[in-house]
């Protein structure tokens, strides 16, 4: 296993990935802040170094059309987008899943407007978390790059074969520079593995159709397909996960577990943010405070069970959302946790905190106040309000 | 003659049992033109009368692999497919020789469609396009497109007190296509099938983007019997308001020329569509019609050197 | 809700359907209201009615019209009306249903 560390952005080193994988067809369309993602693989494509066929598309519902119509055909497909793209392309999204077809999407994460923003939050990805895709966050530019390989054996595993969505933050992971360890090549070739089609329309001796018009009598059975399929693929994302253990020496699961064992307090929190949380923690657990975090990194399926009994022992918990659900009880994260709570049967003292939205910066002050907050409740055992907006000017 | 009998030795591509009406234009338009392919073909459709007639699960009217995605991205389909097609056949996975085709209705081709097709002629993926102009939404409910006629009744152009039916003329898509600089359009209609088939298969062989406009009539959104539509895909055709004409590397060729043009009002007399337009009070409506056919035709006329 | 149906843990995933061509176990024969019916003395074989059958039921073999499907003609009246020497007419369907009926 050699190493070969780099100092990189998110959007280079996903590209990078892409090389590396070198899918059959990419067909993508630029947006802020995933621009330079599709400007480095289009240097490779010009460099003759992939084999891709580069489709570029004259709109996100075009790409997101192309790739199913190149998946389904019956090869390897890509593309990459984010926020407003994710929605242009969102009709199209859903007949991806409910057809079946293996596309990895890296999406940097970016506020859906409007008004227009370009910074990042997870508005649009929230957004598509009803469409059957598997969904998996990162953290940082070295998960975003480990996440996108191991996404293509996810999605194409034969007792899965679904489409995977691998998100990063935009401008903070996309164009930010940090360290990442890249596999050799050879290695990530190995490790992805040919191609093996599912029911290709290119295949002369077996024609098929695919896309049919369901009546009453043939929509419910196949979106009942789709909700087994998701849920069966929780184990193999666990072992694809080992696999790439050991080829990289990188361990993931689930979601990750910072200093949450012994904890009496979290914070659970998605992508960048638990990197920001993380310092915090280590900082507070110097002074001796019981403090803990928890990063959830598949979304969907949503580990219900292992994420609520990870959370069951501590006195009170803060879930961090950094996208709103408009007339909902709180933000994506916090619904999903307090079912999964209510679920699993131990539920410890909860706030939601909604925070980010648009770009709004987030900073360690932040962080620990959230603590701080946190330390109040356990010791008056009140909550004073149980959805809250951090860091937006009233 | 002896062409018929050839081409009916091979199997339809598309099968019987589909559900579409008693006497479909679209249907005949789609086996006179896969009759001219003589490879595998691989077919993208949009939502439209053709695809949801021909695919009701658990049954499908296609012999060939058939991909139904949207209703605005057939086009964007097939280049998906034609992409990974090239892919695998540059990596040594496939060597057969394939064809692809992406059919689409008016709506989903003058319409919301227009965008994708625009995208993959400019692009220039090696496809045909063909598309079934029936000349209104006819798989919802015969709502207006941009392709229906002036002075024509639709669901969504009723003919009402104050406005008389669409008062739009046609979009002259055919043209659009032409400035996209690809190597093959052409206009065709199923009367004259001899035509529609060769120039069908000149599009499937033609490297490159084709695309065919077909006239596709609709006894139901038309509103006349189901045994007239050949009678008025013949009628389009001789009144000059469905010129049959080819664009080849940027030439233009008529096809078709009538010894003399029939006026417009007997395109317009079977049609129960144009009832309204046929009034006496809108006569002048007629006469406006008229000549719009007749300033398009000397157009053509200039275009293909006829005159 | 009929029960002939088959279950989700039965029908192929993903929406596909894997045989092609199998619409033409749909018989849309039973919509007909009229029928074609092919004087043998008077058709030349031309196969006009083929090309412009929306249905595909004119069966051809070996270049020559076999016969109409009965089973998937909708009776539309298109090869009546555009044969050249008027050897299709279009008959009461009713003339046939006792006829069929008797068949089962």
């Amino acid at each position: 296993m050699s190493k070969n560390t780099v100092a990189i952005t998110g959007n280079d080193a996903t590209a990078y990935a892409i090389k590396q994988i070198n899918p059959d067809v990419m067909a993508a369309y630029p947006i802020t802040p995933q621009t330079a993602l599709v400007q480095k693989f289009s240097e490779y494509v010009a460099d003759g170094l992939v084999n891709t066929e580069f489709v570029t598309v004259e709109s996100e519902h075009s790409a997101m059309s192309a790739c199913v119509g190149a998946a389904a055909a019956g090869g390897r497909v890509m593309t990459a987008t984010a926020a407003n793209g994710l929605a242009l392309m969102f009709e199209i999204v859903y007949i991806a899943a409910s057809s079946k077809l293996p596309i990895v999407m890296p999406v940097v994460n970016r506020a859906l407007s409007g008004p227009i923003n370009i910074h990042c939050d997870h508005s649009d990805t929230m957004a598509a978390r009803d469409a059957g895709w598997i969904q998996i966050y990162s953290e940082s530019a070295q998960e975003a790059y480990d996440n996108t390989i191991q996404s293509i054996r996810i999605a194409e595993n034969m007792k899965v074969r679904l489409p995977v969505m691998v998100m990063y933050d935009g401008f903070i992971t996309s164009h930010g520079i940090e360290m990442v360890d890249f596999l050799d090549d050879n290695v990530v070739h190995d490790f992805v593995g040919d191609y093996q089609p599912n029911h290709p329309l290119l295949d002369i001796n077996k024609p098929l159709t695919y896309g049919p018009l369901d009546l009453y009598d043939y929509y419910f059975e196949h979106k009942r397909q789709q909700a087994e399929d998701i849920k069966n693929s929780k184990p193999i994302i666990l072992d694809v996960a080992k696999e790439f253990k050991k080829i990289s020496g990188r361990e993931y699961g689930l979601f990750e577990s910072y200093q949450l064992e012994d904890a009496e307090t979290g914070i659970v929190v998605l992508s960048s943010t638990a990197g920001t949380a993380k310092t915090v923690v280590d900082e507070l657990r110097e002074e001796g405070r019981k403090i803990g975090l928890l990063k959830p990194r598949v979304f969907r399926p949503f580990p219900y069970h292992e994420i609520a009994k990870a959370l069951s022992h501590l006195k009170a918990v803060a879930i961090l959302d950094r996208a709103d659900s408009f007339g909902a009880f709180g933000g994506p994260l916090f619904t999903e946790i307090r079912s999964a709570m209510l679920e699993y049967g131990k539920i410890p003292e909860n706030i939601n905190i909604i925070y980010g939205l648009g770009g709004r910066d987030i900073n360690q002050k932040d962080i620990s106040g959230i603590y701080e907050q946190l330390d109040e409740i356990v010791k008056s055992g009140k909550v004073k309000e149980r959805i809250q907006y951090l860091g937006v000017r009233e | 003659m002896a062409k018929l009998k050839e081409l009916s030795k091979k199997q339809d591509i598309l099968s019987s049992g589909h559900r579409l009406c008693a006497g479909c234009g679209a249907s005949i338009a789609v086996r006179q033109i896969l009759s001219a392919c003589d490879d595998p073909v691989v077919v993208a459709c949009a939502t439209g009368c053709l695809e949801v007639a021909t695919t009701i699960y658990p049954y499908t009217s296609w012999r060939s692999s058939f991909i139904h995605n949207a209703f605005e991205n057939s086009a964007a389909t097939i280049s998906g497919v034609e992409a990974m097609y090239q892919s695998l056949k540059k990596q040594g996975k496939i060597d057969k020789e394939m064809k692809f085709i992406a059919f689409g209705g008016d709506g989903g081709t003058y319409d919301i469609g227009l965008q994708s097709l625009s995208g993959a002629l400019e692009r220039g993926h090696d496809f045909v396009y063909v598309c079934y102009d029936n000349e209104a939404y006819m798989n919802t409910g015969i709502q207006r497109s941009s392709a229906t006629p002036r002075g024509v009744w639709t669901t969504t152009t009723p003919c009402g007190e104050v406005i008389p039916g669409k008062t739009q003329y046609r979009k002259d898509l055919t043209a659009i296509i032409v400035a996209h600089k690809i190597p093959y359009v052409a206009q065709a209609s199923i009367w004259r099938w001899n035509d529609l088939i060769d120039k069908a298969h000149k599009a499937f062989y033609t490297k490159g983007p084709a695309f065919l406009n077909v006239l596709s009539p609709c006894p139901r959104g038309w509103r006349f019997p189901s045994e007239d539509t050949v009678n008025m895909s013949k009628l389009s055709v001789q009144t000059n308001f469905w010129p049959l004409y080819e664009v080849e590397n940027g030439k233009w060729k008529l096809n078709y020329k009538s010894k003399e043009r029939k006026p417009v009002t007997e395109w317009m007399k079977p049609q129960g569509r144009y009832k309204d337009a046929l009034r006496p009070e809108n006569k002048q409506l007629v006469e406006e019609i008229q000549k719009d056919i007749d300033d398009n035709w000397e157009r053509l006329l200039m275009l293909c050197g006829e005159k | 809700m009929t029960t002939n149906k088959k279950g989700w843990k039965e029908i192929p995933k993903g929406g596909l359907i894997l045989e092609a061509g199998n619409s033409v176990k749909y018989q849309t024969g039973s919509w007909r209201s009229l029928r074609p019916v092919r004087d043998e003395d008077k058709c030349t074989h031309c196969l006009i009615c083929w090309v412009y059958c929306p249905d595909s039921s004119i069966i051809v073999k070996d270049g020559k019209i076999k016969e109409i499907d009965y089973d998937h003609c909708k009776g539309c009246g298109i090869c009546a009306a555009e044969c050249p020497t008027n050897a299709i007419t279009m008959k009461n369907e009713s003339e046939f249903r006792s006829e069929q009926n008797a068949k089962g």
